[in-house]
């Protein structure tokens, strides 16, 4: 029985070496090593490509020639071509007729310290252009001020309808579950003491001042920082924003103010707005759990909770609200111009939103902190 | 007309120069190190339809890019003409860009109506940022450009409603809005049938006629290029530079062996 697996031998007479190709070549069958083929032969003298017996063959004959002539011009091995079938030569022809690009993307380095380094690298790089940006919306405010915003008035209605009130139902249940979990855990510790009551201290200041900003920023950042990417990242792809510029209309004029204003009124009332559902899930808990009477679980509410403490948590609301902002914006407006880069913007958008607003949230508590507010 | 200029390596433009709105000088077109294409020299005439032509990947859409200020040459000059003079577009402020941008229409490849406005809102934006006209005097002269390019009774429909010609028509009636000087085309018939693409050429044609702008568009569509040029250069991918200007016969008839190619592919 006659050997019809794929071969490719080296046979040498009269100090002419010849590279054999035989049998089947299917891409579904075992395909010779190239590199081990050119290896048999000697580095510098030329070779030419012959078949004998080669039975049925497809795309893999073609790219093991294509491969097999790579590895000879790496060592110096002339490869002739010209006794090969005549359709096969034109296919390997077709292959070899435009050499392999030297300027293309040598191939993206998937070592772990090498994408540490590009990461930092990319990240210096685009600080300039993250702070010409800032730059740009506080040239954009200041236009505002002036009344030379070309910012339209029902834009701005639109994103406060859609960032403020169309986000009362996560906020609403993220905030009662958020209230909920601050009160339990608080009141099993303060149960040991006697000290139920200090649920209402509890919840009403850590509601007000820090976790209603921090769970609406976050909610925000999910869920609006990555809708303005998306939005602004598609227009960007879809030539419109080059179409605003070539009018001589500011992108971040018409764009990007519309959406920092709304987020930044809109914030802080969705703010209060979780602080109070999160009061109500403490009152919840502490009466239906801990005994705590409704009347005097308001009242210690009541009795602890500042103008001081409340203002805190508003002018948080209204930093993560102009981060969130900021973020989506940005990513949105250096989006690329594929379906993969509006992707790759939202998830940037709110990657960038939500570290932002932490290392926001930790800088804040530390000047309020410090000037005893 | 002016005389053609036919060469391997276009000379310097050879018109008179108070019949050009338009002029390039070595421009250079790089991403970062890549360089697109260098020593891009021309001048668009006034009145003129002026087509970029190339095969793919030769530069035509980045030049016109650099034409219309969305991006920054490496190297050289973009100067409008206007009765005051000439500007150098990239050498200028941004307010004076802003003026000079007002004389600018474009019409995008994919259209890029803005997906959020109705046809009408998208040819109203222009007229409400940069004229005082009153709404009603808006809605009047939207009315106007929307029937110019055949969509009249389309005003309330947003783009994702029509075709994809009636976006492209639409974004001419946006290009038009500020009644501008120029009007940049960038592959007006990508993407369009034939007939839909003939009939996109019939009426750039008319327009220049009626509204005497001067018209730069890129296409690598021949009909097209033979419907309606007066002049086009050619920008050849492999030697990154200009390698033809000139009216199109005459291009295939006396132009450079690439270019012959190029356009005899149309006329074979």
């Amino acid at each position: 029985m006659t050997d019809s697996s794929a071969r490719c031998e080296v046979v040498t007479t009269d100090a002419t070496h010849r590279l054999v190709i035989a049998g089947d070549w299917q891409l579904h069958g075992q395909i010779p090593d190239a590199q081990a083929c050119i290896g048999r032969l000697p580095e510098g003298q030329p070779a030419s490509l012959v078949t004998e017996g080669l039975g049925e063959w497809d795309s893999s004959l073609p790219a093991f020639l294509l491969r097999l002539q790579r590895e000879s011009e790496a060592r110096g091995i002339a490869l002739d071509a010209s006794a090969l079938p005549e359709r096969l030569a034109r296919l390997f022809a077709l292959a070899v007729a435009v050499p392999p690009t030297t300027q293309a993307c040598a191939g993206e380095e998937r070592r772990l310290f090498a994408q540490v380094g590009h990461l930092a690298l990319d990240s210096w790089h685009n600080l300039p252009r993250n702070a010409a940006f800032a730059g740009e919306i506080a040239l954009s405010l200041m236009r505002l001020v002036r009344g030379k915003a070309q910012m339209r008035s029902r834009d701005l209605w639109l994103q406060i309808d859609l960032v403020g009130p169309r986000a009362l139902p996560i906020v609403s249940l993220i905030s009662f579950l958020v209230g909920t979990i601050l009160a339990y855990m608080g009141a099993v510790q303060l149960a040991q003491f006697g000290a139920q009551i200090y649920i209402a201290d509890l919840v009403a200041i850590g509601m007000t001042r820090e976790i209603g900003a921090l769970m609406t920023g976050i909610i925000l950042a999910g869920r609006t920082g990555a809708a303005f990417a998306a939005q602004i990242g598609s227009m960007q792809a879809g030539e419109e924003v080059d179409a605003l510029t070539t009018l001589g209309i500011s992108p971040i004029d018409h764009l990007v103010l519309p959406r920092m204003l709304a987020l930044v009124i809109m914030t802080p009332l969705l703010t209060l707005y979780a602080g109070f559902v999160g009061i109500l899930a403490g009152l919840l808990v502490a009466n239906t759990v801990f005994n705590v009477g409704i009347a005097e679980y308001w009242y210690e509410t009541l009795s602890v909770m500042t103008f001081a403490h409340i203002s805190v948590g508003l002018v948080k609301g209204a930093v993560y609200g102009a981060l969130v902002a900021f973020a989506g914006c940005l990513r949105g407006i250096h989006c690329g111009r594929s379906a993969q880069s509006v992707g790759d913007a939202a998830t940037s958008a709110v990657v960038t939103g939500i570290l932002l607003i932490t290392i926001f949230a930790s800088v804040l508590t530390v000047i309020f902190q410090k000037l005893g507010i | 007309m002016d005389a053609p200029l036919i060469t391997a390596a276009p000379p310097a433009p050879a018109a008179r120069e108070d019949d050009r709105i338009i002029l390039v000088d070595d421009l250079k077109m790089a991403y970062g190190e890549r360089v697109i294409a260098e020593d891009i020299s021309f001048s668009v005439g006034r009145g003129e339809v002026f087509v970029i032509m190339g095969g793919s990947g030769s530069g035509k859409s980045t030049l016109l890019r650099h034409l219309i200020g969305l991006q920054q040459p490496a190297a050289g000059r973009v100067r409008y003409v206007d009765a005051q003079g000439e500007q150098d577009f990239w050498a200028a402020d941004e307010d004076e860009r802003t003026l000079i941008k007002r004389r600018f229409g474009v019409l995008f490849q994919s259209g890029a109506l803005w997906s959020s406005l109705t046809l009408a809102e998208n040819v109203a934006l222009p007229l409400e940022e940069f004229t005082g006209l009153a709404p009603a005097e808006i809605a009047e002269v939207v009315n106007f450009k929307l029937a110019l390019v055949g969509l009249a009774g389309f005003g309330d429909y947003y783009p994702s409603e029509i075709s994809g010609g009636m976006k492209k028509r639409a974004g001419l009636a946006r290009a038009m809005a500020l009644d501008p000087d120029i009007l940049f085309f960038d592959e007006p018939s990508a993407g369009l049938d034939p007939l839909s693409s003939q009939r996109l050429d019939e009426l750039i044609l008319q327009l220049r006629d009626s509204l005497g702008a001067s018209i730069v568009m890129v296409t690598h569509e021949l009909a097209s290029i033979f419907a309606v040029a007066d002049q086009a250069i050619f920008l050849d991918a492999d030697s990154k530079r200009l390698a033809a200007w000139g009216p199109p016969r005459e291009l295939l008839e006396g132009g450079p062996e690439q270019v012959r190619r190029f356009l005899a592919r149309g006329n074979g």
